[in-house]
């Protein structure tokens, strides 16, 4: 096994100097996913605006304390989703989610899922896809609780 | 007596595989789940193929060889850990399962309105620890959630020892059982146990010991122990997985009601109710795992014949060693008595700057197979201040170049995540 092929040095750029971290305010919802099996966890505020094209994420805050695949992906994510349509991200998080289960057989595009990409590997590792799928689960989770928030009157 | 491991290291088939293309397997898992000798494998294989039929209910030359294998595989345990009788050894799923069948059997007799000893009800208290396995935790929250006793726990101290300051106002005339670990699954702590089973008992309340860590590496007597009941799992034992053994004392056995119902575990059956067979069918509903008991046996034999002695003994020289060679490692730091003085063979510890995944992959990469995260001990491990950590855990089978490449490749993690390490 090339430990180089699950950790990409993007994943390790991420691990050691992650984006966007820590909790800010304001925010509209918080969610604090687990998982059970190593005990890792994130708490994930995501902030909505509004706009013309419906609403917007303004901002995705966490706090995340588990591996560096984890910590990468939590990263990775608010690099993305940050100032996309909800629309958008939900797209994003559907095509990563098929990425890790794609057994090492997805051929993800660079052009959509940017340094997510470099996760492709850990989709070889089934103790391992857990990690990269925790904050973006959380993400999922506080956007549609803050949607609900944001449901017009 | 020394134990000769690279015979024994022949008997496991397991062990000469290779990893990830040619990486030669180091095993270090075996607290989570033991490999099986061959002598295993081939009682259950021999049973399978000549003298498989159901239990205590064929009329034939088979269903007798298979009785009689079950029933014999039943004594040969209870001799393994100083049973009184054979009757006093119950088989069980795992050892989940056995403390489950205390736990529901208390909750069963409460619930059918008995007085006596297994009984809860409001101002009663059950005891563990905060060193516990999940499955000496949570049985007894939903016991005391069905029946309104207490659960109340001994904490644990900073070097990972039982800590028993507390404890005349923890057991007391309130406590109706206390339900301990013999070793750390994490920590590897051995606990006082005879010690404290002469104080539960002063109290009138029984004393359940988890030994499903100390059993596979130790040489452990019930009687000597001063047990009530004692559980153990096979599959940590070089038996097979799906079996595992709770003993009980005769009396209690007798007293305690049926956790399971159906087949086999009755004496007469009315539409209305039923009586029930003595122990330990009692306790056995629907056909049990019999090839799996066979393999328990077997697996009992077979660490018999090697020396449960000279198997503690090479396990305490393999925790020495693992304990020097990974305190020589900066950043690290051991979960756990630091000392290998009452410790059984698991070594938890967390690297400064690397999370326990990370290094297990890391050692995966190697061929070092060890466990990362909470261990089902989650809160132990709130306990100690971590949020996880990274396991290796000895065996008969393991070496002593096996814990030079264990602490190899913890700094080969340090290095590759660039958190120093020397």
């Amino acid at each position: 096994m090339r430990l180089e092929s699950l950790y990409q040095e993007i994943i390790l750029d991420h691990y050691r100097h992650p984006h966007h971290a820590g909790l800010r305010e304001p925010f509209d919802a918080e969610v604090r996913h687990v998982n059970p099996v190593c005990g890792d966890e994130v708490t994930l505020r995501v902030t909505l605006k509004d706009s013309d094209a419906g609403p917007v994420v303004a901002d995705i805050s966490y706090d995340a304390l588990g591996c560096s695949i984890s910590q990468a992906s939590a990263s990775v994510l608010s690099d993305l989703v940050i100032g996309r349509p909800v629309s958008e991200g939900m797209r994003l998080h559907d095509e990563f989610l098929a990425l890790m289960q794609s057994q090492g057989e997805g051929e993800p595009d660079e052009d959509v899922l940017g340094d997510a990409v470099a996760f492709a590997g850990v989709s070889r590792y089934p103790a391992r896809i857990k990690c990269a799928l925790l904050a973006w689960m959380a993400w999922k989770d506080a956007t549609v609780q803050a949607m609900g928030e944001h449901e017009p009157a | 007596m020394t134990l000769d491991v690279a015979r024994i290291r022949k008997d496991f088939p397991i062990l000469e595989r290779t990893v990830h293309d040619g990486v030669p397997l180091i095993y270090l898992d075996s607290a989570n789940t033991s490999q099986k000798p061959r002598q295993v494998l081939d009682a259950m294989a021999d049973f399978y193929e000549r003298h498989n039929a159901n239990i205590h209910r064929a009329t034939h030359q088979l269903g007798e060889e298979a009785t009689q294998a079950y029933e014999g595989a039943r004594a040969r345990l209870a001799a393994f850990i100083g049973a009184a009788e054979p009757a006093e050894v119950v088989f069980a799923k795992n050892i989940s399962e056995a403390i489950n069948l205390v736990a529901y059997a208390m909750g069963n007799a409460t619930a059918a309105g008995h007085r006596g000893r297994f009984a809860l009800g409001p101002g009663d208290e059950i005891v563990i620890s905060e060193m516990e396995h999940h499955s000496n935790i949570v049985p007894w929250q939903l016991l005391c959630q069905r029946t309104g006793a207490t659960l109340r726990w001994f904490g644990v101290t900073a070097d990972g020892r039982l800590d028993t300051s507390g404890i005349d106002g923890l057991i007391t005339e309130r406590t109706k059982l206390v339900a301990l670990a013999h070793q750390s699954n994490v920590l590897g702590t051995v606990n006082p146990i005879r010690a404290l089973a002469d104080r539960v008992h002063a109290a009138g309340a029984l004393l359940l010991v988890d030994a499903a860590q100390s059993v596979p590496q130790m040489p452990v007597d019930v009687a000597a122990l001063g047990a009530d009941f004692l559980g153990f799992t096979g599959h940590k034992m070089c038996g097979p997985t799906g079996i595992g053994v709770l003993w009980g004392r005769r009396e209690l056995l007798e007293e305690m009601p049926p956790f399971l119902g159906g087949g086999e575990m009755i004496e007469t059956v009315w539409m209305e109710r039923s009586t029930y067979a003595p122990p330990p069918h009692k306790f056995e509903a629907g056909t049990m795992p019999i090839a799996q008991a066979v393999g328990l046996a077997a697996a009992a034999d077979y660490l018999s014949e090697v020396g449960r002695d000279a198997i503690a003994e090479h396990e305490h020289g393999l925790v020495a060693h693992a304990l020097a060679a990974l305190a020589g490692l900066d950043g690290l730091r051991i979960l756990g008595p630091a000392e290998p003085v009452d410790r059984g063979a698991a070594v938890s510890f967390t690297v400064e700057g690397v999370h326990p995944h990370d290094v297990s992959q890391v050692l995966d990469s190697r061929g070092i197979a060890v466990r990362a995260g909470h261990h089902c001990a989650w809160p132990l491990h709130r306990a100690m201040g971590v949020q996880a950590s990274t396991r290796a855990s000895f065996y008969l089978y393991n070496t002593h170049e096996e814990v030079d490449a264990l602490a190899a490749g913890i700094a080969e993690a340090q290095r590759f995540f660039g958190t120093g390490g020397r």
